[in-house]
């Protein structure tokens, strides 16, 4: 147990006395799991990473029980997944400076990183677009175009989020009001956007590449 | 040691709920959010309760016509939906967020925004089931609403969307909460209280709270298919087009398992409460309390497919679920040993909390035992879809969760009231509801090997049903005047109750150590702990015996490590505000749109996504508030 004893205190603190456990030298914002915060994201992807494992299983059980697969349609074509899936790997690399300007506290990378990051986002959701153009499926087809439309359309629902949370975050860093733990904040989209972008790698293939096997 | 009465009122004055009515949509108090969270899930507690009422009526003689089949149809599933989904998991996490963080020693949970919103979500989403019951589209499917009769073909009309996306608000719901509470007691717990030194309710909601994650959005993603098969004619569960009905049946026991589960362990966390209490002893055998805990939340999840046993499985998969269900009896009945021998070991106060409690054993050991005869797959056929499933599952839940919540009622409410309830009323209640709870369910299991299938509105007089059905229903009379009489002491002792110490029950946990009701701010020192007990063991003499130097006029909190509880960082939790109300109602707006249209999803989700940014957006004057109090990592 540390910080005993007698420190200085703010005048609006509560009265320190010789015994008590004196805590206001902490921190008042921290980042990564030692943050309430980092652990509400990571319940969030506890969960939304639970909603994509499941779509898969219920994809590949639908698959396990039709006679051919994909049902009567051709595949998908790959090329504006193949585009897709390149911005997103990319938009890691503007992530992550961002993350790291926003642990060293510098205002001006990470608004430069985030409007970045903002500007792959609108990327990727247009391309996205022409993704569900190029499924050769309608949701209403049959049971194979009902899962892939649903796998393309809870990623998609990541895409939008990530896209509004982070535009968000650009205005705010902008026109504040700006305090040390909106840096905390920063770092934690970054982490959800890393989630939103690794859970589309076996969504990604589930969708384009288990139809051709 | 205690706080100056000038600092006191200046914490109070930053704790407290802001007044009127706004202040009242605006309310973040954990307390007031738990106490508000108990009293709605209670009241649909009473409305199942009215419906079963009802059922039990039309069966009381052969060929009554009290309710019509169509009626009766959307009554049953109303009553199962409703105690499922809108009782009993929810009045647990309400509970525990009452709760919680009183016995961890914090001033508040990590997300109260959260909580709040999670509230209002959760009523409007039971009402809106409630409303268009009344207006005479009350889902009829069964609780767990099998395709293809909740499908588009056999379910025209919006029953099924109605009851589809009353699943959606009420899991919304309980995994925010979910979120809100694993967060609370990782990161709030008072410095000391190592997850070794976790009061055994608390491990309960952790252990729980952590199988909410992982599945409540296997029914979210099945409900949202239904509706999808519904509304825009997508085919995932019609094999005409390549679905399948079975993914349904899948899909929800992967999360109708573990739901009863998460029933039933936050009453083992009560359990363990009200035992060492009145047993006036530690629990025996923390650690093993503990690994069962653990143990059954993640056996829990291996046992979906015993609810299938009647639909086209493999065999193998048949053995395997039927080992894995005969499994989960080891974590249980260590628990129950656990217990036994700390009632063995104690000095008992027979007070009506511990009543409850003891009917426990009694009732749930009869339900585990028609629970293992059903998890046998030869057995489970014979009976399938009989009253002698009923029989099993009502010994299992109210024994399992219903018996100990009320006990934890009586338990708690002085201290959440300050007032004690009446004893002798309370006996009467506990008697009345043992011994009805028996006459009303004892016969479902004879009504259910003579062949009585469950879900009928009525039968034959030459059936021979009708003297066992009889008795059943004067059960359920005794059982709902019990509950009645509850209600009765519950309002009384709110006015006229004796006035409660902090510690009227001489209890070892830190919810007792402070004034009865709590203050706002829970804990005007907040605790240093030293031990297991810390009521009942002296605190360490070298270690301090409490936390100083948190903001008065700002609400901000201690946040210590998730397992060693070391003081790490100071948090702040936000002011009061009326977006989680706000918010939660542009969310229902959307929800009950897309009952009736797709666009409801797009043109819902703008006002969705205003409310969210309004609630995030930081204000200026709070804003300077922190920044006075900042220190950098």
């Amino acid at each position: 147990m540390r910080a005993k004893g007698h420190r200085p205190g703010t005048p609006k603190a509560a009265p320190r006395d010789d015994v008590a456990l004196y805590v206001s030298q902490l921190p008042s914002y921290v980042f990564g799991p030692r943050a309430t915060m980092w652990w509400g994201t990571f319940g969030v992807i506890a969960i939304e990473g639970m909603v994509f494992a499941l779509a898969a299983a219920s994809y590949f059980y639908l698959r396990s029980h039709a006679r051919e697969w994909p049902l009567g349609v051709p595949p998908p074509e790959l090329s504006w997944g193949m585009v897709n899936m390149a911005i997103l790997a990319v938009s890691t690399l503007p992530n992550h400076w961002t993350k790291r300007a926003a642990e060293q506290h510098d205002l001006r990378k990470v608004r430069i990183g985030l409007t970045v990051c903002v500007a792959f986002a609108l990327a990727f959701l247009v391309v996205r677009i022409f993704e569900f153009r190029s499924l050769n499926v309608g949701w209403d087809t049959n049971a194979y175009g009902s899962i892939v439309w649903l796998l393309l359309a809870l990623h998609t629902a990541h895409l939008l989020t990530d896209f509004v949370d982070t535009a968000v975050l650009t205005v705010l860093m902008y026109t504040g009001p700006i305090e040390g733990r909106r840096y905390a904040d920063v770092a934690d989209n970054a982490v959800y956007w890393d989630f939103v972008v690794l859970a589309w790698i076996p969504l990604y293939f589930i969708v384009y590449w288990a139809p051709r096997l | 040691m205690s706080l100056p009465a000038q600092a006191a009122a200046t914490l109070h004055r930053t704790w407290s709920d802001p007044p009127g009515v706004r202040g009242w949509f605006s309310a973040l108090d954990h307390k007031t959010i738990g106490r508000r969270f108990v009293i709605a899930a209670f009241g649909f507690f009473v409305a199942g309760g009215l419906l079963a009422a009802t059922m039990r009526l039309q069966l009381a003689f052969p060929e009554m016509k009290l309710v019509g089949p169509d009626l009766y149809n959307q009554v049953f599933t109303l009553h199962g939906t409703t105690m499922m989904f809108l009782f009993a998991v929810p009045v647990m996490l309400a509970m525990a967020i009452y709760l919680v963080p009183l016995m961890i020693g914090a001033r508040a949970t990590a997300f109260p925004r959260m909580t709040a919103f999670a509230f209002w979500v959760y009523v409007f989403g039971g009402l809106s089931v409630y409303i268009a019951f009344f207006l005479g589209s009350g889902p009829d499917a069964g609780w767990f609403a099998y395709v293809p009769l909740s499908g588009p073909e056999y379910s025209p009309g919006k029953r099924s969307d109605f009851w589809a996306q009353l699943i959606t608000f009420t899991e919304v719901s309980g995994l925010l909460v979910s979120i809100d509470l694993i967060t609370t007691i990782l990161k709030h717990r008072a410095p000391g209280m190592t997850l070794a030194r976790m009061p055994l309710f608390v491990w309960a909601i952790l252990v729980t709270c952590l199988m909410i994650l992982f599945a409540m959005p296997a029914v979210m993603m099945a409900s949202t298919m239904l509706i999808l098969d519904r509304l825009v004619g997508t085919h995932f569960f019609n094999p005409a087009d390549g679905g399948s009905a079975l993914l349904w049946q899948h899909l929800f026991w992967f999360f109708g398992h573990p739901e009863v589960y998460f029933i039933f362990i936050p009453g083992l966390g009560f359990l363990s409460m009200i035992i060492a209490t009145f047993a006036r002893r530690p629990i025996f055998g923390y650690p093993a309390m503990v690994l069962a805990l653990i143990a059954t939340g993640f056996l829990s999840f291996g046992l979906w497919v015993h609810h299938m046993f009647a639909a086209s499985i493999p065999e193998l998969a048949k053995a395997f679920f039927t080992a894995a269900s005969m499994m989960i009896a080891i974590p249980s009945g260590v628990q129950i040993f656990c217990w036994i021998a700390t009632l063995w070991k104690g000095r008992l106060n027979f007070a009506t909390p511990l009543l409850f409690v003891l009917a426990f054993f009694f009732i749930l050991v009869l339900g585990g035992l028609t629970g293992v005869i059903l998890a046998s797959t030869a057995l489970d056929l014979q009976v399938h879809d009989t009253y002698f499933v009923v029989a099993h599952l009502h010994y299992v839940l109210i024994g399992g969760a219903v018996f100990p919540l009320f006990g934890a009622f009586y338990y708690w409410y002085p201290k959440m009231t300050g007032r004690m309830m009446d004893e002798r009323m309370g006996r009467w209640n506990f008697w009345l509801f043992f011994v009805g709870f028996n006459v009303a369910f004892y016969p479902m299991h004879h009504l259910g090997l003579a062949g009585m299938p469950r879900r009928i509105y009525t039968y034959a007089a030459e059936s021979g049903w009708g003297p066992l059905n009889l008795l059943s229903t004067v059960g359920a009379v005794m059982v709902a005047t019990s509950v009645l009489l509850f209600i009765v002491n519950a309002v009384k002792s709110y006015r006229h109750g004796a006035p409660a110490a902090d510690n009227p029950w001489g209890a070892s946990s830190l919810e007792w150590a402070t004034s009865s009701p709590p203050p706002p701010y829970n804990f005007a020192l907040p605790p240093v702990v030293s031990s297991r007990e810390p009521l009942w063991v002296p605190h360490h003499p070298s270690r301090p015996p409490h936390v100083t130097g948190l903001a008065l006029d700002t609400r901000e909190s201690l946040v210590t490590t998730a397992i060693d509880a070391v003081p790490d960082s100071r948090d702040t939790s936000p002011d009061p505000s009326h977006w989680p109300f706000t918010a939660a109602v542009a969310l229902s707006i959307m929800f009950i749109a897309t009952i009736f249209t797709p666009w409801g999803l797009v043109w819902g989700s703008i006002p969705v996504t205003i409310a969210l940014i309004g609630w995030f957006w930081p204000r200026r004057e709070e804003t300077e508030r922190h920044l006075a109090l900042e220190k950098r990592p």
